[in-house]
């Protein structure tokens, strides 16, 4: 099996499913290229994530990050939620697939827009979606480039792998 | 729970006879075909009945037109990689369809690097080629045309027959990627007009890793594995024997079970198109399964995403293919949904569904309702379903 048991039970049974109509925050992520769009939904009281929900279009490892996202968030204070990263869901999960790891920071990555989408309306300031396009690539940027045939890691842009002498689309 | 398999695209069992023969064949310890000795000669003749056995699947005039291969990859590389090397003073442009497999597609890429050009013609949205946008392709500097017979995604069959009249015209060689098609359906050579026809053993219930390359004579093609004088020097090194006779077993029960098979595997298809609306909404049904392959369909479910689905359909017992980008292992949305138009959501809930002959119509009901329930689950965690449901 490509995933950890962890994964498969979060997948077959997701946490904190839905939409919360009147969230404080609201994190959308979406990633065109690979085709996984994330939702995180936040109810915010005195600082405290009181509750989380979730919708997410993907695959199993991107469904798994979400439920495990909201259970780590789930009763933390805002500051505390904001240091929940890729890698501890990832670890909580107990690991994904090297190709898969780019579900975790989408998952991550929803979070702190929904928590700084509650910063926002706190301060008063407005943006016209709480929302971001990924790039093209399948991961976040600064994060490194894997080969799809041996997970080593490459350059952007590389067209052979040295690790395992793989020739590879410019686009990985 | 046992398990249901309609991913035959992927993986087939073997026919008992198929098993048994190739048992027998290990036990009784054959020669090598190349020696001049009794063990040898002996291992030469049930080559060669294996051989007829293929011929026949594809109604070659003589066997000598069959060269044994690994598999169907293998097949292509020396059609594609053979006709450019040996026709290198007549021209270097290829031309070939945006659908094709990999294994054409790569190959095709590689001798660009060498110098080949190459022209890759649009299919419509049915994924069909039109034969007059190949005839507009052909320049005086092509070779080679490759356009393959079936598509493994959505099951597409080429109009090769035509396309064949166009390049018998222009004396420029035609080969088709049959891979998918031969022990399927119906194939003949002749009717075709192919120069080169490339196909393997599994499709039609034979072991893997052994496949063959239709040669017609006369043929301007090199090996592209050199060594000794196998196959009449058209492929070097010793014969898969034990693989071989599997896959003439094979053959020999396909050319004889074919209408019946057909029949069997269009009934499956019918029952799961016909009835694929009371279970679920808003899915499109890819390529055209009239015209196509009998023993796949492929849907593309709206909202959610493929790889998810497949998950729990295995979970219930019943395995399928998906062609989503994240089940693969570059994460890229698949060059055959691109190329007939779909957009990357939706391409990314597509399913492969291929049926076999073994499967029957409570196989077909069972999966489903499993589907129901799933593309209902997943539907209920999608933004993009829910999203759509607010606006309409």
């Amino acid at each position: 099996m490509l995933y950890s048991k962890t994964v498969m039970e979060h997948f077959k049974n997701p946490r904190n499913v839905g939409v919360i109509d009147d969230a404080d925050g609201v994190g959308e992520v979406g990633n065109p290229l690979c085709g996984d769009m994330m939702t995180i939904y936040l109810k915010i009281d005195n600082d405290k994530i009181d509750d989380i929900k979730f919708q997410t279009f993907g695959c199993g490892s991107a469904i798994a990050v979400s439920s495990m996202l909201t259970e780590l968030a789930m009763g933390k204070n805002v500051e505390e939620a904001k240091k929940i990263t890729n890698k501890d869901v990832a670890a909580a999960l107990e690991g994904l697939p090297k190709n898969k790891l780019h579900c975790s920071n989408l998952g991550a990555d929803a979070l702190h827009m929904a928590i700084q989408d509650y910063e926002d309306k706190k301060a008063g300031i407005t943006r016209p979606e709480p929302r971001r396009e990924e790039g093209k690539h399948g991961h976040s940027q600064g994060e490194a480039c894997l080969c799809p045939y041996c997970d080593a890691k490459i350059k952007e842009h590389a067209t052979f792998c040295k690790a395992c002498q793989s020739e590879l689309d410019e686009e990985h | 729970m046992s398990n249901v398999n309609l991913d035959h695209i992927s993986a087939s069992h073997l026919l008992p006879e198929v098993q048994d023969a190739m048992i027998e064949a290990i036990k009784h310890n054959y020669g090598n075909p190349s020696s001049q000795n009794m063990a040898g000669e002996e291992a030469a003749e049930v080559l060669d009945q294996a051989r007829e056995s293929v011929a026949g699947l594809i109604n070659a005039k003589k066997t000598k037109e069959i060269v044994f291969t690994s598999n169907g990859t293998e097949s292509v590389n020396q059609a594609i990689k053979g006709v450019a090397r040996a026709n290198v003073d007549k021209g270097k442009h290829i031309v070939t369809t945006n659908i094709e497999h990999s294994s054409v597609n790569r190959s095709i890429k590689r001798l660009s690097q060498m110098g080949c050009t190459v022209t890759s013609v649009s299919v419509d949205e049915k994924g069909v080629v039109n034969p007059d946008d190949i005839a507009k392709a052909i320049t005086d500097e092509t070779i080679l045309v490759s356009v393959m017979h079936s598509n493994n995604e959505i099951g597409t069959i080429q109009p090769i027959e035509e396309i064949s009249k166009i390049t018998k015209e222009k004396k420029i060689i035609l080969h088709s990627d049959a891979v998918d098609s031969v022990g399927v359906v119906p194939i003949d050579v002749q009717k075709l007009g192919v120069d080169l026809l490339s196909y393997a053993s599994n499709p039609y219930y034979g072991p893997t890793g052994v496949g063959g390359l239709y040669i017609r004579l006369g043929t301007s093609i090199w090996p592209i594995i050199d060594g000794g004088i196998q196959e009449r020097n058209k492929r070097a090194g010793t014969e898969n024997l034990i693989g071989i006779i599997g896959m003439g077993v094979a053959a020999d029960l396909a050319t004889k079970h074919m209408g019946e098979r057909v029949s069997h595997l269009r009934g499956l298809q019918d029952l799961l198109i016909k009835e694929l609306p009371n279970y679920i909404d808003e899915y499109y049904i890819n390529g055209d399964p009239d015209n196509g392959l009998p023993n796949l369909v492929s849907v593309s479910i709206k909202y959610i995403e493929g790889e998810s689905i497949v998950l729990m359909l295995e979970d219930d017992g019943y395995t399928v293919s998906t062609r989503s980008a994240c089940a693969t292992g570059s994460l890229r949305a698949s060059h055959v949904l691109m190329s007939i138009g779909l957009d990357h959501a939706d391409a990314q809930g597509t399913l492969v569904i291929t049926p076999g002959i073994e499967n029957t119509k409570e196989d077909i009901t069972g999966f489903l309702k499993s589907l129901q329930g799933i593309v209902k689950s997943l539907r209920d965690i999608s933004p993009l379903y829910n999203k759509m449901k607010a606006t309409g």
